[in-house]
């Protein structure tokens, strides 16, 4: 695995990231700042961290979706290359255009740190292969404005496309509004883009992989990631 | 105070009392300089001899403190303390208040707060990775308190998020003396090399002095002003002197500070806090026994023609003052400009012992360097000690209908409650290392990848210093040790961050040297030093119709580090599985004199509060420690607030297990045993079978510890009440903030 992480002005989560892609892939991912034009030669995952780039003045991501980096990111993707953006790394996709909807402020209008309980929707995507589709995780959230939100006509297709991935949910799997912190429509979690080769997604599974700190169910998705990309290699 | 008035206009008393100068300071600064200063002069001179920035009340009593111990590698005056945590590694530390202008603009004030404490661990070159705090509000009822928690919690929370460090511990309570000075605390704690520390001592002379970071602008002149003088009807009207504080630029600031110190282009680095460019650049050179000349045309403005006077004064947010090696100046500014951060050379260092302030070819101020902090006033205040309260014979006190009714009530009220509406908005899981959450006795954090790790809490029961100054700040610093020691960890030093009223009223400087002689006195007997702290005066508002301020509560904030060996060995609240012996380790006599069962249920704050026997406390913290470093307890929590019975409440709540309890002794009234204050006490779990062992370990130690009751089921069973079930105490224990909060009640 040949990982790159997007460093913008702001992004606070790309120590955590790093760490977490080290720990799994045993590769040290290349910090790329926001002024590059470049991806490093042979990156096979661009990973956007969360934060607060450009101190989410304007709109949250809105300034970091139009570094000069994203253009390179943007070329990437069209490739088929395989991005993943969290928090703020989702809002940066979403207002880069290589999601669709946006992700509003939180329904309570506060910032919110727990842990939360995702469904796993699909087991057959590159980012979520660790998983059994249906199979319930536990990670962390942290952000202020996680309550995504696209058109009926957006959410409808993201929904007969099978592209919404993670849901937020009950211990036992089930779609609750008392277990959507943030008020997201349909419990949304993370969604892939059409190819399916962009996953943006609020919580933060980077969090929560090594059993002597945290439970260890984000595990899955970066396991699962390494061992996708090693298969292609 | 503006732009136009110029530099040599005439110093009139009127001007002399607006800067908060007394006549005989004034003298004392005419004698000192030998002429009428200048505006700007007169400016400084209130800037650095204020209370906020001189200590001028409380440095005789702060010089008792003790403040060196083996791990110690930099006690107070600088801009933290540094204390040794082996493996090369040092942990740098502070608390700090901002309580003036939490209370002006609780947004800005608590979110400047912790920016400005976290400067002051990075500007050490230590990276942060922790954050507490200590927040005291008024009355629930009072119409103020629920915007003031809000907006002060969305601050705390809105910076410490943005800048990326997690929020991990601290301590929420109400009570009316606040109602017109809420406290706002805030603690940083950062890893930096043990060898790589910076220091703000100026050193070289024709070295260039360098600002960086954000524009100066008009924000926050006289900050430190205000919190140096109570409140009267006017406080309103402070709201200009509060800073607005942008986190994402701070973040900027940590990462090229770090770089650059890093690049070893560094000699001395001092942040910008209250008193801003004034502070900072006299206290470098004053250090490093050398003059400073500045020249303000060269400084980064927000604004156009600020003048002398504003620059010297604004206390805006972000900005660092630094002496570089003069053949790295252009590498360190590459790494500024890098992130869009300001980048200036503003004035250099000189052999002449002189502060001197240029501005549009004008000299604007010429002081001795020295003087300006050496000289500041220093205060041997008159101070009287109140006659202490009577002890309260826990039998007088009357008994609840029914020890689970008060259990229930207790653990819904404003203090007793579960925090998690605060704590869930301060992101407490970044940087990865976060092993124990909010919630528990004392957070703690990995060191970097481990094993070592971090235990960090806040504490001080303000009650108890109103009622007996002494025994409240040694009971501070107790509890504080307790805390660390309940998660398994060595205490090692504290920070203290000393809340009070108007010094110039004796009853209330009572009170300070009270504190601080108890809280010196727990320090050595604890082995446990003071390496910073900031004081906080005159935390008072005359309300409308009194000619005297009210005070807040006395409160000393201490802030605890301790050290694990091992932080997957720590210790949790949680009960862990059903059939394990519960074990009281510590004398419990039923202590009711100003307990939260005393006040709560019986709407009385009286008597004399628990004494705290340090030697005991000592040796039943060693024992605890020890039980949880062996693995022999599967759980431990420090016993305080609401005694025996909340604390096995909330080690039940957290778990869901429940546990049924023996009868009280005989000897002491039930709702003494159950809700007593006794300090010194831990409850502990270990497994049944070992439980005889355990108390006969502890009698070889000398420590009492007694079985006092087994975990399991799905309630709380105390003896011959109804069982409470877990739920409905959850509930209860979860659901006043957010009902509060939401408008509720």
């Amino acid at each position: 695995m040949k990982s790159a992480v997007l460093v913008f002005p702001g992004i606070n989560r790309e120590r955590d990231m790093a760490r977490t892609l080290k720990l799994i892939s045993g590769a040290e991912p290349a910090m790329v700042w926001h002024t590059d034009t470049q991806l490093p030669a042979g990156t096979d995952l661009v990973v956007i961290p969360g934060g607060f780039s450009y101190g989410d003045y304007l709109r949250c991501g809105a300034i970091a979706a139009r570094s000069p980096i994203m253009d390179a990111v943007r070329k990437f993707a069209a490739g088929g290359g395989l991005v993943l953006g969290v928090c703020n790394g989702f809002q940066i996709l979403c207002e880069a255009e290589l999601l669709p909807g946006v992700l509003m402020r939180n329904e309570n209008l506060r910032f919110i740190c727990r842990e939360v309980f995702l469904r796993v929707e699909r087991s057959d995507t590159p980012f979520t292969r660790g998983y059994n589709a249906g199979q319930v995780i536990r990670v962390p959230v942290a952000h202020g404005e996680g309550n995504y939100i696209a058109d009926g006509e957006t959410i409808a297709r993201l929904e007969g496309e099978g592209r919404v991935i993670f849901r937020y949910c009950s211990p036992d799997g089930m779609i609750d509004p008392n277990w959507n912190h943030n008020g997201a429509i349909n419990a949304i979690a993370g969604i892939v883009s059409d190819k399916g080769n962009v996953l943006g997604m609020m919580p933060h599974p980077e969090n929560h992989v090594e059993a002597s700190v945290s439970p260890t169910d984000g595990r899955g998705l970066f396991a699962g990631l390494a061992e996708a990309l090693e298969r292609a290699a | 105070m503006n732009s136009v008035i110029p530099n040599s206009t005439p110093i009139t008393p009127a001007l002399i009392a607006e800067h908060g100068l007394k006549a005989d300071e004034y003298q004392r600064i005419l004698e000192l300089i030998g002429r009428e200063p200048t505006l700007t002069e007169l400016g400084i001179f209130s800037a650095m001899w204020n209370e906020h920035c001189s200590y001028k009340s409380s440095k005789v009593h702060l010089r008792t403190l003790p403040t060196t111990g083996p791990h110690v590698i930099q006690g107070p005056g600088e801009n933290a303390g540094v204390i040794d945590i082996g493996d090369g590694l040092a942990c740098v530390f502070k608390m700090e208040s901002h309580n003036h202008p939490s209370y002006i603009e609780p947004y800005q004030g608590a979110a400047t707060g912790v920016g400005g404490i976290l400067r002051d661990v990075f500007t050490m070159g230590a990276r942060p990775v922790a954050c507490l705090n200590a927040l005291s509000f008024g009355d629930p009822q009072h119409p103020k308190t629920r915007h003031l928690v809000s907006g002060v919690v969305a601050g705390i929370g809105g910076y410490g998020n943005s800048f990326g460090v997690p929020t991990v511990g601290g301590s929420v309570r109400f009570h009316a003396r606040y109602d017109g000075n809420c406290l706002v605390n805030a603690m940083a704690v950062g890893i930096a090399a043990k060898d790589k520390i910076f220091y703000s001592a100026a050193s070289g002379v024709h070295m260039p002095i360098v600002y960086l970071g954000s524009k100066t602008g008009r924000d926050g002149i006289h900050g430190a002003s205000m919190a140096s003088a109570e409140f009267g009807e006017d406080s309103e009207e402070k709201r200009p002197t509060v800073q607005v504080g942008d986190p994402f630029s701070e973040k900027l600031l940590l990462e090229a500070c770090l770089e650059i110190m890093a690049k070893g282009c560094v000699i001395a680095i001092q942040d910008m806090g209250a008193a801003g460019l004034t502070s900072s650049s006299t206290e470098m050179g004053a250090k490093g026994d050398l003059g400073v000349t500045l020249d303000l045309d060269k400084v980064p403005c927000r604004e156009e023609g600020m003048s002398a006077y504003e620059m010297m004064l604004s206390e805006s947010q972000e900005r660092m003052l630094m002496v570089l090696k003069p053949e790295k100046e252009k590498e360190a500014e590459s790494v500024f400009r890098k992130r869009g951060l300001d980048f200036a050379v503003v004035g250099e260092t000189t052999a002449s012992k002189r502060f001197i302030v240029r501005h549009r070819g004008e000299t604007m101020a010429d002081l001795p360097i020295k003087e300006l902090g050496s000289e500041a006033p220093v205060y041997h205040r008159p101070f009287v000690q109140l006659p202490k309260p009577p002890v309260i014979d826990a039998a007088s006190v009357p008994a609840p209908e029914s020890i689970a009714a008060a259990l229930e009530t207790l653990i819904g009220t404003p203090d007793l409650c579960s925090k998690r509406w605060v704590w869930e908005q301060y992101d407490h899981i970044i940087l990865g290392n976060t092993v124990q959450r909010p919630g528990g006795d004392a957070a703690v954090v990995r060191v970097e990848d481990g094993p070592k790790g971090l235990a960090l809490t806040t504490d001080v029961t303000p009650r108890y210093c109103e009622a007996d100054s002494f025994e409240g700040g040694k009971q501070a610093v107790a509890e504080c040790w307790r805390n660390l020691t309940a998660v398994g960890a060595t205490p090692l030093a504290i920070t203290d961050n000393l809340n009070f009223g108007n010094p110039e009223r004796p009853e209330i400087m009572g009170q300070f040297v009270g504190c601080v002689r108890g809280i010196g006195e727990a320090c050595k007997v604890l082995d446990f030093p003071v390496v910073s702290g900031n004081v906080s005066l005159y935390n008072e508002t005359k309300f409308p119709g009194e000619d005297m301020g009210r005070a807040i509560l006395p409160t000393p904030s201490i802030g605890g580090v301790g050290l694990l060996d091992d932080f997957s060995k720590s210790a949790t609240l949680a009960f862990k599985r059903a059939g394990e012996a519960i074990l009281a380790v510590g004398e419990t006599i039923g202590w009711l004199g100003q307990s939260i069962y005393l006040r709560e249920i019986c709407g009385r704050e009286e008597g004399a509060p628990p004494p705290v026997d340090l030697i005991e406390e000592r040796e039943n913290g060693d024992f605890v420690r020890a039980l949880i470093r062996d693995g022999t307890a599967t759980a431990a929590h420090d016993l305080s607030d609401g005694g025996l019975a909340v604390a096995l409440a909330e080690m039940a709540i957290v778990s869901g297990i429940g546990a049924t309890l023996s009868e009280a002794p005989a000897d002491i009234p039930a709702h003494a045993y159950w809700f007593g204050e006794d300090q010194a006490r831990y409850l502990v779990t270990v497994p049944a079978a070992q439980a005889q062992a355990v108390i006969a370990r502890a009698q070889a130690d000398g420590v009492l510890a007694a079985a006092i009751g087994v975990t399991g089921g799905e309630a709380l069973a105390l003896p011959g009440e109804r069982p409470l079930p877990l739920k409905a105490l959850s509930e209860r224990f979860e659901s006043w903030l957010p009902r509060y909060m939401a408008g509720g009640f």
